[in-house]
């Protein structure tokens, strides 16, 4: 009895700081963002013509691209990340080591330089031009358009999607390909019946990965897009950092928020109720 | 198919490194542009070690990274053991909340520390509340649910008859935490502050929205630079970290297999 309430006093005390941490600086800013988006940026009282704001004008379009962009993302990064993740998986375990680091170094490298590479590759004089020149194809317009975004999207953000779908495709029992082998299974129903099924966790947590920081993406849109290539996370930023009007901002990032939480909450219905959500990588 | 498969994956890391190499070859370049290769150099290095303004954000950007990923780790380890131990209820509504940055993307976690900043700023009249304090409490926020996420899955994997063993051998709760869990847990302390290390070495989203002019980090401040014309030596930089990096993966992989190898031994020494 003692022992239990030993361990109880200890359990508050250990977890203490951390849930006033996490009510501090999680809950409450969360809390802040809905009193600026609900307050006027001038008079400072109550309003709903922030959110009114948001529903208005050019802002349900830019919010309709960035979820666009990123699902295209999403889906390229799916299709070409999963025969990678699947082909590392099969290495022996030495050698995935070594293609799993290599999956994760860009991702502790600068994403703003990386970003900025691809400007020097794709712009009118870059490199890709100059070796499209050489044999005979006319310099092409790549940067500044829509394919350029979502190229950035895609390589930024493939990582996020080739690491997740290892991590399940690696788990699966290969005595389980066998049985379906064994049991007169084609290759393609191997696929189709028994591995894609198993990857599905991965999948909606590959997915999840890429759309949720590719939709909210602004530096991206703003090196490799144009003026029409406008992303939500662009305009939220300029709130806050140019046009000087959080209430605004706040409105925006609110609503980005929610819709992020549908987003999500649809794919993992998709995933069905066994999974609870795919894995935590 | 196999091969197929091989030299497709060959092309994929290709498209990965890619930019990186364009990088690295830019810092080499006596010209100033990024893809106009002029002629071989170490001037930019020699340029970037001439650089105080530039060696000072990085060393803010590791003292923030080393500060937050400490605090976060103990902050973070104390608190997994505590959430293990609460009713089912209470700890999924506290996992529910930590998951709250992880899942959030990361402008609405900045923008929403950097309002709440403000609103203080206003309620105590200072308005230069943004710097590094500011900035090291964001970065302890978005570090802790790493920290508390990689913890999580060894607690539950630990067998909770060691600790009682402890204890009844005459233990104080504290000490079977020093002498037993800690020790069993420790696999996951250590990619929880790894993780968090390199997550706030690299952040650029959260650091932007709650910097001050007074306390600049590199990421931030390479932002600002890519405003104007880049200097290249910023490409040696880049080149620098690279390689560091690269260096430190490569230990780790090395320290691991080697720690593998030993566990096979002892496996086939036991079969034997």
């Amino acid at each position: 009895m003692k022992r239990n309430k030993h361990l109880l006093s200890g359990t508050f005390l250990l977890t203490a700081p951390y849930i006033v941490w996490m009510i501090i600086f999680i809950l409450i800013p969360l809390g802040v963002v809905v009193f600026y988006a609900l307050t006027d940026s001038v008079t400072g009282m109550f309003t709903l013509g922030n959110l009114s704001k948001v529903f208005t004008g050019a802002f349900p379009k830019v919010f309709g691209r960035s979820v666009w962009y990123s699902l295209v993302a999403s889906a390229i990064c799916l299709l070409i990340g999963y025969p990678v993740a699947y082909f590392i998986a099969r290495q022996k375990p030495s050698t995935q080591r070594i293609l799993y680091m290599l999956v994760m170094l860009p991702m502790c490298m600068s994403f703003l330089l990386r970003t900025l590479a691809w400007v020097g590759i794709l712009r009118d004089t870059g490199i890709l031009n100059t070796l499209l020149g050489k044999i005979g194809i006319g310099p092409l317009h790549l940067i500044r358009t829509n394919g350029a975004v979502i190229l950035g999207m895609v390589y930024n953000y493939l990582p996020y999607m080739i690491m997740p779908l290892y991590t399940v495709i690696m788990k699966i029992d290969p005595l389980l390909i066998e049985a379906a082998e064994d049991l007169g299974c084609s290759s393609r129903h191997v696929f189709t019946k028994v591995v894609l099924p198993l990857s599905l966790p991965g999948i909606i947590s590959g997915v999840t990965m890429v759309f949720v920081p590719a939709v909210s993406t602004f530096y991206i849109s703003q090196k490799l897009g144009s003026t029409s290539t406008t992303m939500i996370g662009d305009v939220i930023e300029s709130q806050f950092k140019s046009a000087n009007n959080p209430n605004l901002g706040a409105a925006l990032s609110l609503v980005l928020m929610v819709l992020i939480f549908i987003c999500v909450g649809i794919m993992n219905r998709f995933a069905g109720k066994d999974n609870e959500g795919g894995v935590v990588v | 198919m196999k091969r197929l498969n091989k030299i497709y994956t060959v092309l994929i890391f290709m498209f990965l490194y890619l930019p990186m190499l364009v990088l690295i070859v830019a810092s080499f370049n006596t010209g100033k542009d990024i893809t106009d290769f002029e002629g071989f150099t170490f001037r930019q290095y020699s340029a970037l070690f001439r650089d105080r303004t530039l060696l000072t954000l990085l060393w803010h950007s590791l003292e923030v990274a080393v500060l937050s990923s400490l605090i976060a780790t103990v902050m973070g380890t104390a608190a997994a053991v505590g959430i293990h131990r609460m009713r089912p209820r209470l700890r999924s509504l506290v996992l529910t909340v930590t998951n709250i940055p992880m899942t959030n993307p990361d402008i609405v976690t900045g923008v929403s520390l950097s309002l709440l900043f403000v609103f203080m700023g206003v309620l105590l009249r200072n308005n230069t509340i943004l710097g590094f304090w500011t900035l090291l409490i964001a970065h302890v926020t978005f570090n802790l649910p790493y920290v508390i996420l990689n913890i999580m899955p060894k607690l539950s994997q630990m067998d909770p008859a060691l600790q009682e063993a402890a204890l009844d051998l005459g233990c104080t709760p504290f000490q079977a935490f020093r002498k037993v869990t800690i020790h069993e847990i420790m696999p996951g302390i250590i990619s929880g502050a790894i993780m968090a290390f390199t997550m706030s070495l690299d952040d650029f989203v959260i650091s932007y929205f709650v910097y001050g002019p007074s306390y600049v980090t590199l990421p931030v401040e390479i932002y600002n630079y890519t405003k104007k014309p880049l200097q290249p030596k910023i490409y040696a930089l880049f080149a620098l970290l690279f390689a560091l990096i690269l260096l430190m993966m490569v230990l780790m992989n090395l320290l691991q297999a080697r720690s593998e190898r030993k566990k096979n031994l002892q496996h086939t020494a036991h079969a034997i």
